[in-house]
């Protein structure tokens, strides 16, 4: 190393450890406490990366959050590689390897450097404009646009690292943790108030904190003397946490906030195993303390951009936190007196400044008299028109500027430098103020958006709240706390202030060029590349919303979000179109505040899909027994059972064909199952099924069909009487939750004077559904004690019984047209009992079946599956189900709706039965309808809804949705496909055992 | 993210929560006396307003009962709870 940048020891850096770090595949040192651009700086590294469109070499800008070119990629190629870091933020460990992006070969070398020539024919918009045309060609196009975008490469390996969540509830929130955060925190905790104090820096203090200047003073220490021994005081009051390293993220009405607590990122990588990385804070105050300090502006003047240009306060920062000279030729550009605050203190450990030039022509300070007696040169009322060097700056020009600054007059000064500090004053940090809702008012007197309106408990305080100077948060912070706490004192009430800063400033947005604008590259969004004249364009193409001018010039919209030039963006459309500032607004500041990782967001939700999976008592039987599983909501369902190598079609085809000739059986225990008791029970049942349920005698079971208020079928299943006022209700498998839900709805409130308690039992039984002509002689064997006999047990009753000594409710109900018994076993005796009917059916061949069997052995009677053979506009009539709707009972859900003028249409779509012409053509579920292919526009009749091969009657079956269907039965339809089209025939939707013969069988 | 104070429960997070529409729409007591038109307006019609709103909503991932809120639909700001069954508050 040729210069030793390190200036003078700061407190805030150990020099006694040092650490070891790569930077493009070189190997570099800096200290514990630096952050990777503060290291580099120290190393005389500048040129950082390139900026995204015309890859113009880029440096560090800044020193926090808002840096918008000194981004990195980390650990490349590796697991943990993470793009677009900020290497203003990331504190250097040892082993920390980090590299140059957007750039190729290297960041010396860039081909895409070429855009830079080309930046003439690059304005806004040049993309959607050019490649619109031809359209065909635009697949093309896409090849290499898409190579070309997108900053950074993200992991191909999966994350190695742990993340999670966490809910924090406290008294007060206090975001940022400089002087007016510490106070804050201070007086809340101590009056009792459980609190939390949250930084983004890994140290407490803000900006005060290395604040070294006789000109700042807090009775009579300086300031940052002062803040030290409150952030001693206040670590040690108990009912307050502090979490640094910890950003908010989001401020979301009702005072919840996300924050992300970094816990990993500045440790070494192999000390990082096991050990959470990120932790994502969901919080939620009663009160918030907004303290997130200001942001510096940057200036907008001609080729603004170049590595060595830093913000003036960064430099300040670099120098007084980590002791890192920016540059030895240092020359500062201002319009406010910051400035003079950062050659003072370079001054002070003898760096050198060459000149500060200021935009104010009139303009006197303590600041400026003492810089001025230090022989630092001081060019009022001038302007810097140009800068030079490619990969580092080395000059600047300089012009005065005319009386209104519109023009520069005058002849050219050169400076030569090799660093450049730009102050534009300051802006508030207002975005998490304005995420939780509240609203803004523009301050003219010095160009700042301030909070007005808040949406909730909360206060904004300090700079972020326009107070920029140590004098005004003094006087106004306690104040302010003391009332938003509604204390009767507060210990901040009496300071000594020294304050040297003078409040004046020369507002200019973009500041004026000797060459015309369109020859000059003034930079607003670094990050993106769009300049002044971008935005000029924009303008002149008709744009006038600042949301859409942000769209179009892509003006704030990288990964950081425009914290640097938004205003300025703002600025110019408003002196351009002459409207005023606050009249334009703002763009909406959207959460992040600063980028979250994937991880954070997510936290332990990874691996396996992170739902429910539901699984039947019987579960581990079907799983050894080879069954394919499908998805039915949560539940996992048996779908079919292969044997021998099978594919689905020949087990569903033996399945479906043993249950008929012989004996099946199926898991039916994710059915919905809902208690209901009560006096009005039987009335309740009344009014939310289409048919009557007054009469069923206690024993007996009835199929029940559901509608909505609107009259279209919502869910269907057999309730059984237990009792005089106890029934059980069985839904479908994916309706249970919902139906259980609509049921209270209407019991809460329509009719809160019925006397019914609903109780979801669906876990509690396991449910196995033996059927089959020897259905009966199965079951029989489990059940002995129990009286078969058609007489005793008929068709549509329910038995209690016993299996062993576990009592179980057996029903004799069907979903196949065969005789069949559903028994309801306590859940955990379910696989026992389907074992035990396996042992008992093993003579009889019993058959394991699936849901695709079910749903064919139903589909040959002509059994509905609500949604599937109907969707939310197929009322009972349209399924030809006239038969259940009750024409006596005066009212039940829905019944209104069956006459009105719509659903009594006669050409609406229904359910009818479909034969093809073809015995062996299996139709598609979901293929549409038609009669006539030759007449076009060609009418869609309808669709197919469950199509299978029937192995008992040995042809395919479908049933479908027909525009006046009902009426249609045997004519002729057709069934377009991609390369044929199929002819069916309009049927009975009921295709075997008309007569039910077989449930008695 | 907001928090409703359940009338059962107290205060909890909105996600505990589910919203059910408009509140104080009765269902009519002899729906087939009504015309088309006037069922109609029982069945679709639902207010939409930007600002203050009475609405359903019930404690889905608590006690499972529905009560009433009065809510800004503006900012979510909620003025009132009250039970089914309950005056809804004038003021």
């Amino acid at each position: 190393m040729t210069k030793n940048l390190r200036v003078k020891t700061s407190k805030l850096i150990d020099e006694t450890y040092k650490i070891s770090f790569k930077f493009n595949g070189s190997t570099y040192y800096g200290y514990k406490g630096d952050t990777l651009a503060s290291a580099l700086l120290f190393n005389d590294i500048h040129l950082v990366g390139r900026s995204f469109k015309y890859h113009r070499p880029r440096g560090i800008m800044t020193a926090g959050s808002e840096e918008p070119n000194a981004i990195v990629q980390l650990h490349n190629n590796t697991s943990r590689t993470e793009p677009n870091v900020r290497a203003t933020e990331i504190e250097i460990y040892e082993g920390l390897e980090a590299s140059s992006q957007n750039c190729w070969p290297s960041v010396n070398f860039d081909i895409g450097g070429i855009n830079n020539f080309l930046s003439p024919v690059l304005p806004a918009g040049f993309y959607y404009k050019t490649f619109m045309w031809p359209a065909s060609f635009w697949e093309k196009y896409e090849y290499f646009i898409r190579k070309s975008a997108g900053l950074g490469r993200s992991p191909t390996e999966p994350d190695p690292d742990i993340y999670e969540h966490k809910y924090i509830h406290c008294d007060v929130l206090i975001i940022g943790a400089g002087i007016a955060g510490i106070v804050a925190a201070k007086t809340a905790a101590k009056n009792g108030y459980k609190t939390l104090l949250i930084d983004e820096k890994p140290y407490l203090g803000g900006s005060t904190i290395y604040q070294n200047s006789e000109h700042f003073k807090i009775n009579n220490q300086i300031s940052s003397s002062w803040l030290e021994k409150e952030i001693n005081e206040i670590k040690k009051i108990e009912n307050l946490e502090i979490k640094t390293r910890t950003s908010v993220a989001a401020y979301h009405g009702y005072n919840f906030l996300l924050a992300r607590e970094n816990l990993t990122d500045h440790i070494p990588l192999e000390q990082r195993n096991n050990k959470i990385r990120h932790r994502l804070l969901k919080i939620r105050a009663k009160k918030v303390i907004t303290a997130t300090g200001s942001l510096e502006r940057p200036l907008i003047f001609n080729n603004n951009d170049r590595p060595g240009i830093l913000l003036s306060s960064a430099i300040e920062k670099y120098a007084n936190f980590y002791g890192v000279a920016c540059g030895e030729k240092n020359v500062l550009f201002t319009n406010n007196d910051s400035a003079y605050e950062t050659a003072l203190s370079l001054y002070q450990k003898g760096i050198n400044v060459e000149a500060i030039i200021d935009n104010r022509e009139e303009t006197d300070s303590k600041l400026i008299k003492e810089t001025e007696k230090n022989n630092i040169k001081v060019y009022k009322g001038y302007t810097v028109v140009d800068t030079y060097g490619y990969k580092r700056i080395n000059k600047v020009s300089i012009m005065q500027l005319s009386k209104d600054g519109q023009k520069v007059i005058g002849s050219k000064i050169s400076i030569l430098c090799d660093c450049l500090g730009i102050s534009g004053g300051w802006t508030p940090a207002v975005h998490l103020f304005t995420q939780s809702g509240g609203k803004l008012k523009f301050r003219d007197e010095d160009q700042v958006f301030i909070p007005k309106e808040y949406s909730s408990d909360q206060i904004s305080i300090g700079s972020c709240n326009g107070d920029f100077t140590l004098d005004e948060i003094l006087s106004t912070v306690p104040k302010a706390i003391k009332k938003f706490l509604n204390l009767k004192k507060i210990d901040y009430e009496d300071f000594e202030i020294k304050s040297s800063f003078n409040k004046s400033k020369r507002n200019i947005w973009l500041l004026p060029s000797d060459k015309i604008l369109g020859k000059t590259k003034p930079f607003v969004d670094y990050q993106n590349d769009a300049t002044a004249k971008d935005i000029k364009l924009a303008l002149r193409e008709g744009f006038r919303s600042i949301e859409h001018v942000k769209r179009y010039t892509t003006t704030g919209m990288g990964t950081d979000q425009g914290k640097l030039g938004n205003m300025h963006a703002l600025g110019i459309i408003s002196e351009t179109t002459g409207s005023k500032m606050g009249e334009l607004g703002t763009t909406t500041f959207r959460p992040p505040y600063t980028p979250l990782t994937f991880g954070t967001i997510v936290g332990r939700s990874v691996g396996e899909y992170f739902d429910v999976s539901r699984k039947t008592a019987i579960h581990e039987w079907h799983v050894e027994n080879k069954a394919e599983f499908e998805n039915v909501g949560q539940w996992k369902r048996a779908w079919y059972y292969p044997k021998n190598g099978e594919n689905m079609h020949d087990a569903v085809q033996r399945e479906s064909k043993a249950a008929r000739d012989s004996a099946g059986i199926l898991d039916a225990s994710t059915l919905g199952k809902i208690d209901i008791q009560g006096t009005d029970a039987s009335e309740f049942l009344n009014r939310v099924y289409t048919n009557a349920w007054s009469k069923l005698a206690i024993g007996k079971c009835r199929y029940g069909l559901m509608l909505n208020e609107d009259g279209m079928v919502y869910d269907d299943g057999v309730t059984t009487r237990l009792g005089e006022n106890h029934y059980i209700m069985t839904t479908t498998t994916g309706g249970a939750a919902t139906v259980l839900g609509k049921l209270e709805d209407y019991l809460q409130t329509e009719w809160p004077e019925l006397d019914v308690y609903l109780t979801s039992v669906t876990d509690h039984y396991a449910t196995v559904s033996v059927c089959g002509p020897n259905s009966k002689k199965i079951v029989s064997q489990i059940i002995p004690d129990l009286d078969f006999s058609d007489k005793n047990f008929p068709h549509m009753s329910f038995k209690n019984a016993k299996i062993g000594n576990i009592n179980c409710r057996v029903m004799r109900i069907s979903f196949t047209g065969e005789h069949s018994y559903e028994i309801n076993i306590q859940a955990n005796y379910g696989k026992s009992v389907w074992e035990k009917c396996m042992e008992a059916g093993k003579e009889f061949n019993i058959t394991p079946y699936g849901t695709e069997t079910m749903h064919l052995l139903r589909a040959e009677k002509g059994f509905i599956i609500v949604g599937q053979d109907t969707d939310a506009t197929m009322t009972p009539i349209d399924l030809q189900m006239d038969w259940i709707v009750s024409k006596k009972k005066y009212d039940f859900i829905g019944k209104r709706s069956l006459y009105r003028s719509d659903t009594i249409r006669e050409d609406r779509k229904q359910l009818v039965g479909l034969l093809t012409e073809n015995p062996n053509e299996v139709l598609e579920e979901g293929a549409q309808i038609v009669s006539d292919i030759k007449k076009t526009p060609i009418e869609m009749l309808g669709h197919v809804t469950s199509s299978y091969y029937s192995p008992n009657l040995k042809k395919s079956i479908a049933l479908g949705v027909v525009k006046g269907g009902k009426n249609m039965m045997g004519q002729k339809l057709v069934i377009p496909m991609e390369n044929k089209q199929i002819n069916v025939t309009v049927a009975d939707p009921v295709f075997l055992d008309k007569e039910n013969k077989r449930l008695n069988a | 993210m907001f928090v409703i104070n359940c009338p059962y429960c107290g205060e909890r997070e909105q996600s505990e929560f589910k919203a059910g529409g408009e509140a104080h729409i009765i269902r009519p007591k002899q729906p087939t006396e009504l015309s088309d038109d006037q069922w109609a307006e029982y069945l679709f019609m639902r207010k939409n307003i930007k600002g203050v709103q009475f609405e359903r909503w019930i404690h889905t991932h608590g006690c499972r009962k529905w009560f009433n809120v009065v809510r800004d639909t503006s900012n979510d700001v909620i003025k009132a709870v009250y039970k089914m069954g309950e005056k809804p508050p004038t003021k």
